[in-house]
């Protein structure tokens, strides 16, 4: 028998919840619905039983809905989230995006609204939660892009997997450009399509975007497919492992690095270094500072921590965390700011791939 | 009245990130600042104790900083040393959000 999926609802108002339970409990599928008295109560329910959907008021006391979604959004990464609000606020519309939310939904006044709210959430509830990319939909990045170019769409998709960010650029239909780090045009396209899962976001077309890509859309998305086909038959076929990468050594080579210090998110004792002599004291402030300021970033709302820079009169750091791996990169003090963001970036590539 | 307007309701201050600055002696303590009023001293000498930290920590494993930069999708936070204190500036950045068109695919 298929088990029913289960919402859970977040809201400091009782009577409000009771609302929403029956409007909600009227959805496809009849999903079962609970509900939490505030943010601290949501979290204590998510950490007992699984849940489809979390939908969370903005509004809380003691622990805010932006706070609640910070925290969420990293610990259960495929939940789905809804930012529901009274408060009609660019600031925070924004926020709740950059939180990952899959949908920010101003708090439903009217019976049209009401019905759309409940037709949003029973898209979600629909969806997979396999690999694929997260923005206002989860599938594949070819689809989004066969989509876009068969639709005739102008637009600049732009997508991000763990640090590495990347766009295309969709003019009338036509693949115009692609930027990857360190790549460009078709190149950078093939990267992009390369990588499994991420977000994606769609910005507004740049019709002035210097074209770089001259071969049709789906000649392109058939070359992905083939090229990734082959990596993934290459791979089953292998009957060893392949020989260990030394990625660290690849990264210690990139322009401008002083050292590398690699540590596994999932094992505090351990760390891979070069270039540095006493690697224990600066992985123990690396570790201190990312989650120092990840716990600050979950306080204030702001988002997941996306890197902290360092800038001195010996050396500058760069520190970020891409995938299971803590990374703190000592950078020749030589380097300006947006030379040191750069190169991070190349590092960021390299060990990527 | 309609059973629906009892979505509206008044309900705790979520906080808004300002944009503003503010100086902090190397004991933690605010000396001066430009930020709202509206934004909450304790969030002020939090921020500022996790910077202060950071910088001498730093400094502890031979690594003296002299700035920092920390990003956040909607906040950037610089921190500038200061003689053991610090001046930390915020600014609210305004991360992309996906177009209506992208929600209307949901509809």
């Amino acid at each position: 028998m298929e088990r029913r999926p289960r919402i859970l609802l977040a809201d400091d108002d009782p009577d409000l919840l009771e609302l929403y339970r029956e409007m909600l409990a009227q959805l496809p599928g009849q999903p079962e619905i609970h509900t939490a008295v505030g943010g601290a109560r949501a979290l204590t329910m998510l950490e007992t039983e699984p849940y489809q959907v979390l939908i969370c008021d903005l509004k809380m006391p003691k622990l805010d809905g932006l706070q609640v979604l910070a925290i969420v959004r990293r610990k259960y990464p495929d939940l789905r989230t809804v930012a529901l609000t009274a408060e009609v606020d660019e600031q925070f519309r924004s926020r709740a995006y950059a939180l990952g939310v899959d949908l920010f939904w101003t708090k439903p006044a009217t019976e049209h609204e009401t019905r759309l709210f409940l037709e949003c959430v029973a898209s979600l509830l629909g969806r997979e939660t396999e690999v694929g990319f997260r923005g206002v939909q989860t599938r594949s990045l070819m689809d989004i892009v066969q989509m876009e170019c068969l639709s005739r769409s102008s637009a600049v998709l732009r997508i991000t997997n763990g640090a590495l960010g990347g766009k295309i650029w969709i003019q009338d239909g036509e693949l115009v450009d692609a930027e990857a780090p360190g790549l460009e045009g078709e190149a950078a396209f093939h990267r992009i399509l390369s990588w499994k899962a991420g977000n994606f976001e769609m910005l507004p077309a740049e019709p002035s975007r210097p074209r770089q890509i001259y071969k049709p859309y789906n000649a392109l998305l058939l070359e992905s497919a083939q090229a990734l086909d082959e990596a993934h038959a290459g791979l089953a076929a292998a009957d060893a492992p392949p020989p260990p990468p030394s990625p660290l050594a690849q990264v210690s080579r990139v322009e401008g690095v002083e050292f590398v210090l690699a540590l596994p998110a999932d094992a505090p004792g351990e760390h891979a270094a070069r270039g540095l002599e006493n690697p224990e004291r600066m992985a123990a402030w690396t570790r201190q500072s990312l989650e120092r300021f990840r716990a600050l970033g979950d306080h204030l709302g702001a988002g997941a921590l996306d890197r902290i820079e360092g800038f001195g009169p010996q050396r500058h750091v760069a520190l970020t965390t891409q995938g299971a791996t803590e990374f703190c990169v000592g950078w020749k003090n030589t380097l300006a700011p947006d030379e040191v963001r750069e190169q991070m970036q190349k590092v960021l590539a390299l060990w990527a791939s | 009245m309609g059973l629906l307007n009892l979505f509206a309701k008044s309900a705790p201050t979520l906080l808004r990130l300002p944009t503003g600055s503010f100086t902090v002696d190397r004991e933690g303590k605010v000396l001066s600042g430009t930020l709202p009023s509206s934004f909450p001293a304790p969030v002020v000498r939090d921020i500022a104790r996790q910077v202060l930290a950071t910088f001498s920590e730093a400094a502890a494993a031979q690594l003296p900083l002299a700035e920092l930069i920390i990003h956040y999708p909607s906040l950037k936070i610089t921190a500038r040393e200061l003689r053991g204190g610090a001046i930390v500036f915020l600014a609210p950045k305004a991360p992309a959000s996906p177009m209506s068109r992208g929600n209307s695919l949901l509809l």
